[in-house]
């Protein structure tokens, strides 16, 4: 039947074939697309290029915690500052977002029914709206909180008013350097405690107290080198001075709202993912634990959730994923994040739409690589190993 | 003998409403203390809450009878102390919430496609419609008639579709961009899948790239760049820019949803579709997609609620949707301050349809699990 097709009922010749029909129709759209923007730019006079990277921005950014941002300063910065802004409010959120994820989602299986109810109702009321809806809220809270003048003051230190939350600035002199150091070193050394201390229990059967000591190291040992080096650490005080605070650190409404917003959102899908998780341990799981005499807190920590890690963490690392994309979201309240201050502003003001919109995809492209490179490896080092 | 025999009761304290209240909420004593003050926390937030949205709250006219034109007359802004929430802002606004700004002699035509959308989702949310086959029929051509009912043409007088608005918006961005997704979708999926190592790179990369950048930037990427890629003369609309956008966005996802479903068909029916002579079209179209689109039901719903919700990222680029006209009647003087009013009642119109969803996605997983058994062994 087929044969009267001639060379064309060969598979090989018809997936050549094919793909070369594809490809060619592809590189003809190209070029096609590139034809006619080009020649819609040159009618547009928008100069193509990356020039534009060096010019001033000529805007300021209201929130740029770790690099000092004046006008004069390069579109080439506002692009820093951006990518620093969504970096941090996304580590901050994701981390907020798993411990009440991982919280909200083993009350949700407590056996009190009221409170299972409770987080069911948080659950789906977070879930269900939508989230830029959630992050305006939030804003329109904030920006409601009283003015400067009246501000509200907790523990005589923070300052919480419409402008955002004031706090003290910590600032660190010559020998804290040493701290720092030692910290590192102590986490170091307990990470390193903590492998001996699993490998001798595996061999001996002896035990460590692996907690008590790591918190020894980590804590009271660069606690001590402080007060020896005659506490090396400062604040200052935020203070009030005409119609705003002066010096101080600052925490924007806009980094508040985002900050909110993006956790409790994302820790309603966490928590359900959670859920699923835990109840994916079989039953026998628990009983086996109970029967060999194990507390319940053990049980938990020691049987349960290392089991249910396995279920939970693929997922988990897609809501890290959305949570990071989410947070693009800030242009709707003025967060200076990547969209908003320099696939926002910078775009309008220097007209180079193809460079700003190239350069923002290729960093979200590559942070969503990135956190799924990391979380493969997490994923892959608790999986079920076979010996 | 008999009295040893008898059939004896279990204990009070076990069943009926009290066993159920000692075993739920009064287990020990650490629950009861958590139960306790839950209901404390309640009492104190219940009756709060209902005396804003209801009992103290205007609905049309305000403490003294008077019928509200704006914000200075709602009773909250009258009487600080007692008054509530001023739902009259959404009674003034309720056309534009609906409608946006569609001329209101034509808006019969806006009702008839709501009424008309209802019908055309029937047969796809119930298997068991009788003559689900003609309710088919209307399905497939309702966007054409709902295309000339809304825009014009054929009669009807144009309306452009910068008058449309408000829930109108949301349901032809969140309609539109799940049907067009769906075909496409299954395309890419199947692409992906492919043998030919070509479209299989393509389809993988179109995929993966529009998954890793946030749906804002694919906006942008409609709204700035596309009129620039497409020749002179060419003017596209901007909720046409905006669907194009949405439309990429949920293909992606939907393909993915799609390639999962495909990864459960056992291989024995590839093998045996092929062994009856059938080409690889007719393979997936009669055999393969009817089995992974079924059991990839539930998903799709899950990601048409995400669409659904994420649709109101168009207010960013200046399309005004449900939220956008809210935020619109806020930076009207007239109702200034109802923030809290206006949001609540948006956010209860997304509550209802994207609830509605997942309970509809929880029942068909439901059915799916009594109803079918894949993969023989």
């Amino acid at each position: 039947m087929r044969s009267n097709l001639g060379f064309f009922s060969d598979e090989k010749f018809r997936s050549i074939f094919f793909q070369t029909l594809v490809v060619g129709l592809f590189a003809l759209g190209l070029f096609f697309v590139i034809t006619t923007t080009s020649y819609n730019l040159e009618k547009r006079n928008i100069a193509t290029g990356w020039s534009f990277l060096q010019n001033p921005a000529g805007f300021d950014i209201s929130f740029s915690p770790f690099l000092e941002f004046k006008s004069t300063d390069t579109h080439l910065k506002v692009y820093f500052v951006g990518v620093l802004n969504t970096l941090l409010v996304s580590i901050t959120g994701c981390i907020a977002a798993t411990i009440l994820g991982f919280i909200l989602g083993i009350i949700r299986l407590s056996s009190n029914w009221l409170l299972s109810r409770l987080v069911y109702i948080y659950v789906e009321f977070s879930r269900n709206v939508p989230l830029l809806l959630q992050i305006i809220l939030w804003y329109s809270i904030l920006i409601q909180l009283p003015r400067v003048k009246q501000s509200l003051q907790v523990l005589d230190v923070f300052y919480i008013s419409n402008r955002g939350l004031y706090s003290p600035r910590p600032i660190f002199e010559s020998g804290f350097s040493y701290v720092s150091i030692a910290i590192v070193l102590a986490l170091i050394s307990s990470f390193l405690i903590n492998r001996w201390a699993k490998k001798r229990q595996d061999k001996t059967g002896q035990q460590f107290p692996v907690f008590s000591s790591s918190i020894g190291l980590i804590f009271i040992v660069p606690l001590i080198l402080f007060f020896i080096l005659g506490s090396p650490l400062s604040f200052e005080h935020p203070e009030l001075k005409g119609f705003n605070f002066k010096g101080g650190l600052v925490i924007r409404p806009e980094f508040i709202a985002m900050f909110l917003a993006l956790s409790i959102y994302t820790a309603a899908f966490i928590s359900e993912i959670v859920r699923a998780g835990i109840m994916s341990v079989s039953k026998g799981q628990r009983e086996a634990s109970a029967a060999i005499g194990l507390k319940q807190t053990w049980i938990m920590r020691l049987i349960i959730i290392p089991q249910a890690l396995r279920v939970i963490v693929p997922p988990l690392t897609s809501q890290y994923l959305n949570l990071t994309k989410n947070s693009s979201l800030g242009i709707a309240v003025g967060y200076a994040d990547l969209v908003h201050g320099f696939g926002g502003i910078s775009l309008n003001q220097t007209g180079q739409a193809i460079e700003c919109m190239a350069i923002v995809m290729a960093t979200y492209l590559s942070i969503s690589l990135t956190i799924s490179f990391f979380m493969n490896i997490y994923n892959r080092s608790i999986q079920f190993k076979e010996k | 003998m008999n009295e040893m025999n008898a059939v004896r009761k279990p204990p009070v304290a076990t069943t009926g409403i009290i066993g159920w209240l000692r075993i739920n909420l009064f287990f020990n004593w650490t629950n009861s203390l958590i139960t306790l003050f839950v209901v404390y926390c309640l009492y104190q937030f219940i009756p709060w809450i209902l005396d804003w949205t209801i009992f103290s709250a205007d609905f049309k006219y305000n403490y003294l009878g008077e019928q509200i034109t704006n914000q200075e007359m709602c009773s909250r802004n009258l009487d600080p102390e007692n008054g509530g929430a001023c739902w009259a802002v959404i009674y003034v606004r309720f056309y534009q919430f609906i409608y946006g700004f569609y001329p209101k002699v034509e808006v019969w035509r806006v009702n008839l496609a709501y009424i008309m959308l209802a019908f055309a989702l029937l047969p796809l949310l119930y298997a068991k419609l009788p003559y689900r086959k003609y309710f088919l029929y209307f399905t497939y051509i309702f966007p054409v008639i709902a295309y000339f009912l809304l825009n014009g043409g054929l009669g009807f007088t144009e309306v452009s579709t910068n008058k449309w608005g408000g829930l109108l918006v949301t349901l032809v961005l969140g309609c539109t961009g799940i049907a067009l997704a769906f075909p496409i979708g299954i395309m890419l999926a199947l692409g992906r899948r492919s043998k030919l190592p070509v479209i299989s790179m393509m389809c993988t990369l179109f995929i993966e790239f529009i998954r890793g950048v946030p749906l804002i930037t694919l906006l942008f990427f409609g709204m700035v760049m596309l009129p620039l890629f497409l020749p002179e003369g060419i003017d596209m609309d901007g909720l046409v820019r905006v669907l194009v956008a949405v439309t990429l966005f949920q293909s992606a996802y939907m393909a993915e949803v799609i390639r999962g479903g495909l990864q459960a068909i056992p291989p024995g029916q590839y093998e045996a579709a092929k062994s009856l002579g059938m080409s690889y079209w007719r393979m997936n179209l009669l055999i393969i997609l009817p089995q992974a689109i079924r059991i990839s039901i539930p998903p799709i719903v899950n990601t048409s609620i995400g669409l659904f919700k994420d649709t109101t990222l168009v207010i960013i680029v200046g399309i005004l949707d449900l939220l956008g006209i809210g935020r619109g009647t806020l930076a009207d003087t007239n109702w200034l301050g109802l923030s809290y009013e206006i949001y609540f009642f948006v956010s209860l119109v997304f509550f209802i349809f994207t609830f509605g969803m997942s309970r509809y996605s929880l029942y068909l997983e439901k059915k799916l699990k009594t109803g079918i058994n894949m993969g023989a062994d």
